[in-house]
């Protein structure tokens, strides 16, 4: 279809902005209002037991996991945290010491591949605990960057409940 | 608009296009850094805190979020749930993803999200439930905080 231009020369066409700047506006407002500040979170993972038992005995050269038994009062915060037989208080630096001490300055990968930590806490143990102890086993920030240690980790069969 | 005083001298026209440029790009922004993920995030739950739990790099394959209050019951699905009740809720999550053709649970990961004063057994009452439906893959979610800097 043809359009033909019966506007004189020169006129300007009158936008109607207000309705844009209304809705714009609100839009503006929407997202301020929901606007909400997340901090990152990050995942550990864990090898858990399966289910039914495997048969058979273990093979013999398998390494029987490293210990980390974590009792807690009865309000849930940590009573002491041993490792192995040693008892290492409640200071999850000391922790991170010993599995440093086990595997050596600078393990290979191979070393923390067969390494593993098996968790054995209360059952009342508060879980921020259990995400320290992780923490501690698992590796360190030096000097911005992550040295990974321990990453098989497995939980024992809660006690006390 | 044009405006005129009495005088009959036009009065100079507000610009607007530096506003509205504004205004987009604020909008923008914002639209940038909505949170779409919030779904899986419950007010409820205070994660604990660590300066290991970095981001994961790649998305997790088939994720089914549980997130465990303090008190002890598991929000799934926007229900709050027993521990019994979860494990009937997640035997049908488990048919609903033999339909869609997935794996079935072997495949799927159960992010874990509890709150930091959870029991730890209760947790790990949680995880057996999900070991007994037939889910093997489990990861435990914390905040991230810079080393040294505890909230």
């Amino acid at each position: 279809m043809r359009v033909r231009n019966v506007r004189p020369q020169g006129q300007e066409i009158e936008l109607q902005m207000t309705p844009m700047i209304d809705i714009v506006f609100q839009l503006l407002v929407f997202f301020i209002m929901t606007f909400k500040i997340v901090s990152p979170e990050g995942d550990f993972n864990v090898r858990m037991p399966a289910s039914a038992p495997s048969e058979g005995p273990p093979p013999i050269d398998s390494i029987p996991p490293i210990r980390v038994r974590m009792t807690a009062l009865s309000d849930g915060s940590l009573a002491e945290i041993q490792f192995g037989n040693r008892s290492l208080g409640r200071d999850f630096q000391k922790l991170r010491q010993a599995i440093l001490d086990m595997v050596g300055p600078d393990p290979s990968p191979s070393t923390l591949e067969s390494t593993e930590v098996e968790l054995d806490c209360d059952y009342n143990l508060r879980f921020e605990n259990t995400i320290e102890a992780i923490t501690a086993v698992s590796g360190y920030v030096d000097q911005g960057n992550i040295v990974k240690l321990v990453e098989n980790i497995k939980f024992a069969p809660p006690r006390g409940r | 608009m044009r405006y005129a005083n009495r005088h009959g001298a036009p009065f100079a026209k507000g610009d607007m296009t530096p506003m509205i440029d504004m205004t987009f790009q604020l909008i923008a922004f914002f639209m940038v850094l909505v949170n779409f993920s919030e779904a899986d995030q419950n007010e409820r739950i205070r994660l604990p805190l660590s300066e290991l739990a970095k981001p994961p790099e790649a998305p997790v394959d088939t994720p089914i979020t549980l997130q465990l209050t303090e008190k002890g019951t598991v929000i799934f699905h926007a229900n709050e749930l027993t521990i019994p009740q979860l494990g009937r809720e997640l035997s049908l999550e488990k048919q609903f993803l033999r339909a869609k053709g997935k794996d079935s649970a072997t495949a799927a990961t159960v992010i874990i999200r509890a709150d930091r004063a959870a029991k730890m057994g209760v947790v790990q009452e949680v995880i057996k439930t999900c070991q007994d439906t037939g889910f093997e893959k489990f990861v435990l979610r914390a905040k991230q905080v810079a080393a040294g800097e505890r909230a």
